[in-house]
């Protein structure tokens, strides 16, 4: 089978790096969640506060944006994120997919992908998704410890999440990414060392892996301010390291800082929106990068929901960018990615000042092949400095 | 107005025991002001006073009182600095007036300072009305505080004023008491103009405010004057008096108080405790009791950003025209580049200069621990004043080092004497003498080296006696100690700015919870960074920073990557306001550290 998404490169080559800056994505925003997670603050709406019809409505609107945006251009991916894409049903989903294909078009072998939780997602579902055009599921397993599952405010058990995907594979997608959340302070080295050995054994084709974050305003940051115990950076380090090095083992790849996939099996989306490609974003609270333009939609419902009825393009703010700014933006994401930034323009008279020096001597940055790349649990530090450098007010 | 009918008296009193709400008071029940124009304690008009409850400059305020016997009384309220580090404007205050309210809070009782100030009154010859405040409160015990008081000034508990100066109970009786007990002033009116300046200071639009009383004579608008100490010669612009707003009267006489105004700029010629007098008919005898204000305690101020360095200066000089107490010299650190060395009265004064520096001048400022100033003798006889521990000379050149101590005089509920008598020892102090207040209470001195108050000692006092002791001292003498430089080094470079003199028994212990501090204090790098004390070339403690292994967040949520940035550049931003010492981001507070390493 064809595959213009890979151009059988590994997912951590400078190469397929290049090629995805001309990737084109839509990003959907599915703003619903049975309820919230302690952990976390994303823009959503959890079912206690929705009407049972506001899905659908919800799925008109955003059919509705679509027909708002001018500009046309083949899209080689589709994402749906949120919240939970699966909290919409999948004929809702299928109008979303359906829609964008007629108002931009589909690339051969798109990327069509949604986030999903294992206890939405059964074998009927999973078949319907394949049938609307779903070949890639990201899979919110985030771990494989039930206790640990418990402590993060999630219903499925480790099992369920097995299961699903085996099922999902069954049912037809192409690729199948385990999401996990690592670094509780409720979850041990070998709890983390099982969750790990366990995710690979599936064999995944993808894996996410994302550092457990206090963010302001959450009930984890609420449970912290009363004395329960916080993270640890140094903790979360040497899970991280342990996890890179069994899969890499595996034969997965970290590409980005959080994302790791077997040959092929990369995240186009993804890909691109590190690569700074362009990407449509519709719904609430949905940003894009179109044109030199980053702009983000409203982030409350009852606006989205009113702007679009109207005829207007949800914005609530848009950001003009310069050359320049393209350029940085370039760099602080390339950062993050395991292929780095060619070491040329602002890459390199970051890796040439006083403060890139100091990086590479402290490994933080490193060159090799011509490319600059940042050490992945330090590419904040080496992004903050590189960005300072790179300041045109400075 | 006859002699016989002015009454100049001040308000002795700790902070928080309500004296701002007593003048207030007494302001408003002579219908100085009205209840309407009310603002809550009128007299402190600085911020930071208003803030921190105390008074730091003084202020004079004429009262017109109509005593129950019919006759009218011109009352001034001389309202002093209520801290140890401003004894020196308080001592002047009190030369001011003939009495002074010895206000006490009656849940409370009496503090070291307040007693401090108190005997100073005295030994003055002052007259005293010892008086009891909020008597109203659930805790108040308003008798047992009396007789502390009587106990303290060798009178009877009935002489005690028991007052509640927020409910207003008392004021009557306390006002009927201001001009039947304390005496009237009894200069010469037809003597050569003697007047005292008990302060001064700075008015953008007025330019030097004297706060004067006079003493013999009178003192006119146009008059030729000199000021005896400096033998400057101005001519008075304008004379009047504060009720409490400004008030122009034309000449103050013998007796009275006000505020003087020569269109002088420059605030050291017109000097706190300076006697003025007229030029053509001088005083033979300059009033009692001019001395230069002296700094005890130094400490190093640099702009974080090297470029506020003008901006420092220019800052600096605004703050002396109303402080002549404050000193500072340019300073060169490897560690902080260009500052200045600041001599300040007292860690008070210190802490009120540096955050009117940050607030008033916008300014962002590193601080260094405070220091002391040392007497160095080198081993060719020749000796050096040393204000900042890094020009102490080599141990090899050092023949001996001298350092000031002081008297210490400390009120304590009795029960905390043996953990009070610990921390002095642990402090190098002398015991002297110790008397009872009262059964419960009991007042100590001693004879202890500044440098170890002027670190943590207050603190310290207070946490070990759950806040009740109080603390007072005055500068005693210098003498010789057994005294070394404690050096640390960052990243194996000795930090300047972080080096302190230290006892040398006491080298090894400051030395290591130092290293331990700073390691806490100062966030980890991209690499180890080793924290090392040394004596000399002697490395006597070692830590190490570990390099920092995880600066990352999760995931650009949604793609939003100007939300990213932002942060980012947020984050860096914030950094900024850390010193790069060497390649170490040191934060400001790291270099205080010394101040809060505790008992370790």
């Amino acid at each position: 089978m064809s595959d213009p998404g890979h151009l059988g490169l590994q997912p951590d080559d400078p190469a397929l790096v290049e090629h995805a800056r001309t990737w084109r994505s839509a990003y959907v925003h599915i703003p619903f969640c049975r309820r919230r997670c302690p952990y976390c603050d994303f823009a959503i709406v959890d079912e206690s506060q929705r009407e049972v019809s506001q899905t659908e409505r919800y799925v008109d609107a955003v059919v509705a944006e679509i027909g708002l945006v001018e500009q046309s251009m083949v899209l080689d991916a589709v994402n749906f994120g949120g919240g939970t894409p699966t909290r919409v049903s999948v004929a809702g989903l299928a109008r979303i997919v359906e829609s964008l294909s007629d108002r931009f078009g589909l690339a051969d072998e798109a990327e069509i992908s949604l986030e999903g939780n294992p206890e939405d997602l059964d074998e009927d579902v999973l078949a319907s998704l394949v049938g609307a055009g779903f070949n890639r599921l990201s899979l919110g397993v985030q771990s494989l410890d039930d206790d640990v599952l418990e402590r993060l405010g999630r219903v499925h058990t480790a099992s369920d999440a097995e299961a699903v995907v085996v099922a999902a594979r069954e049912a037809g997608f192409r690729s199948v990414s385990v999401d996990l959340i690592f670094g509780h302070p409720s979850e041990s080295d070998e709890s983390w060392r099982r969750t790990v050995e366990r995710t690979l054994a599936m064999e995944p084709d993808h894996v996410s892996t994302y550092a457990l974050t206090v963010e302001a305003g959450t009930a984890l940051a609420r449970e912290i301010a009363t004395g329960a115990p916080e993270p640890d950076d140094d903790v979360q380090a040497s899970r991280y390291e342990l996890f890179c090095d069994a899969a890499s083992d595996a034969g997965i790849v970290r590409y980005e800082v959080s994302n790791h996939a077997a040959h092929g099996h990369h995240c186009r989306y993804n890909l691109g929106t590190w690569a700074n490609a362009d990407y449509l974003g519709f719904g609430m609270a949905a940003h894009d990068h179109v044109d030199g333009e980053r702009s983000r939609n409203v982030q409350r419902l009852d606006h989205y929901l009113d702007l679009v009825a109207q005829g207007v393009r949800p914005r609530a703010a848009t950001e003009s960018l310069s050359s320049h700014d393209e350029e940085r933006d370039g760099l602080m994401l390339g950062l993050r990615l395991a292929a780095g930034v060619p070491l040329e323009g602002l890459a390199a008279v970051f890796a040439a000042s006083p403060i890139g020096v100091a990086l590479l001597d402290a490994g933080v940055l490193s060159v090799d092949g011509g490319q600059l790349r940042a050490d992945p649990m330090r590419s904040d530090l080496a992004i903050r400095e590189a960005l300072s450098v790179s300041d045109p007010d400075c | 107005m006859d002699q016989s009918r002015i009454r100049n008296f001040s308000i002795i009193a700790h902070i928080d025991h309500g004296k701002s709400t007593l003048a207030d008071r007494l302001l408003e029940r002579t219908g100085a002001i009205s209840e309407r124009d009310m603002r809550a304690q009128l007299l402190d008009e600085m911020d930071l006073e208003r803030e921190r409850g105390i008074t730091i400059k003084a202020n004079a305020v004429r009262i017109d009182y109509a005593a129950q016997s019919g006759a009218v009384f011109e009352l001034n309220l001389i309202d002093t600095p209520g801290h140890v580090d401003f004894s020196y404007e308080v001592s002047r205050s009190l030369e001011a007036c003939e009495g002074a309210l010895l206000l006490v809070d009656a849940s409370q009782g009496v503090e070291a300072q307040t007693l401090a100030n108190a005997y100073l009154a005295i030994e003055s010859g002052l007259e005293i009305i010892p008086v009891v405040n909020k008597i109203d409160l659930p805790a108040a015990e308003p008798e047992r505080v009396a007789s502390e008081l009587a106990n303290i000034l060798g009178g009877s508990p009935d002489e005690v004023i028991a007052v509640s100066a927020k409910s207003g109970i008392g004021i009557d009786e306390l006002l009927e008491a201001i001009v039947d007990r304390l005496p009237p002033p009894d200069g010469d009116p037809d003597a050569p103009l003697r007047g005292l300046v008990f302060d001064s200071y700075y008015d953008t639009y007025r330019g030097v405010v004297s706060l004067v009383r006079v003493v013999d004579g009178r003192l006119a608008e146009g008059d030729a004057i000199r000021f005896m100490a400096t033998s400057e010669d101005l001519e008075a612009d304008e004379i009047g008096v504060r009720r409490p707003m400004i008030e122009p009267t034309g000449s103050l006489r013998a007796g009275e108080a006000g505020y003087l105004i020569t269109g002088v700029k420059d605030i050291d010629l017109i000097r706190v405790g300076d006697t003025v007098t007229h030029v053509d008919r001088p005083a033979s005898e300059p009033l009692a009791g001019y001395e230069e204000p002296k700094p005890m305690v130094f400490s190093g101020l640099f702009p974080t950003d090297g470029d506020d360095f003008e901006r420092l200066r220019e800052a600096l000089d605004k703050l002396r025209l109303n402080d002549s107490s404050l000193v500072f010299e340019a300073e060169t650190s490897r560690a902080l580049g260009f500052g200045f060395r600041c001599g300040f009265l007292g860690l008070l004064h210190m802490e009120i200069v540096r955050e009117r520096l940050e607030r008033e001048y916008d300014l962002d400022l590193v601080a260094t621990a405070p220091s002391v100033e040392y007497v160095a003798r080198r081993t060719d006889g020749t000796e050096m004043i040393v204000h900042s521990p890094q020009d102490l000379p080599d141990a090899a050149e050092l023949a001996s080092i001298e350092e000031p101590y002081v008297k210490v005089m400390i009120i304590t509920p009795s029960e905390y004497i043996g953990t009070v008598m610990e921390l002095v020892q642990a402090k190098r102090g002398e015991m002297g003498d110790m008397t009872y207040l009262s059964p419960e209470r009991v007042e100590l001195h001693y004879t202890v080296p500044l440098s170890e108050i002027v670190f943590d000692f207050f603190d310290q006092l207070k946490s070990r006696t759950r806040g009740y002791a109080s603390l007072d001292y005055e500068p005693l003498d210098y003498r010789a100690s057994d005294l070394v430089r404690v050096d640390i080094l960052l990243n194996s470079q000795p930090v300047d700015a972080f080096s302190t003199i230290v006892h040398k028994e006491k080298a090894y212990t400051y030395g290591r919870a130092m290293v331990k501090r700073l390691r806490e204090l100062i966030p980890r790098q991209m690499f180890d960074v080793p924290v090392q004390a040394a004596v000399g070339s002697r490395i006597i403690s070692r830590e190490t920073i570990k390099a920092r292994r995880k600066d990352v967040t999760a995931k650009c949520y949604g793609g939003d990557i100007t939300r990213k940035r932002k942060l980012l550049e947020r984050q860096k931003e914030g950094k900024k306001r850390m010193k790069m010492v060497g390649s170490v981001e040191v934060p400001q507070e790291a270099f205080v550290a010394a101040l809060t390493i505790g008992d370790e």
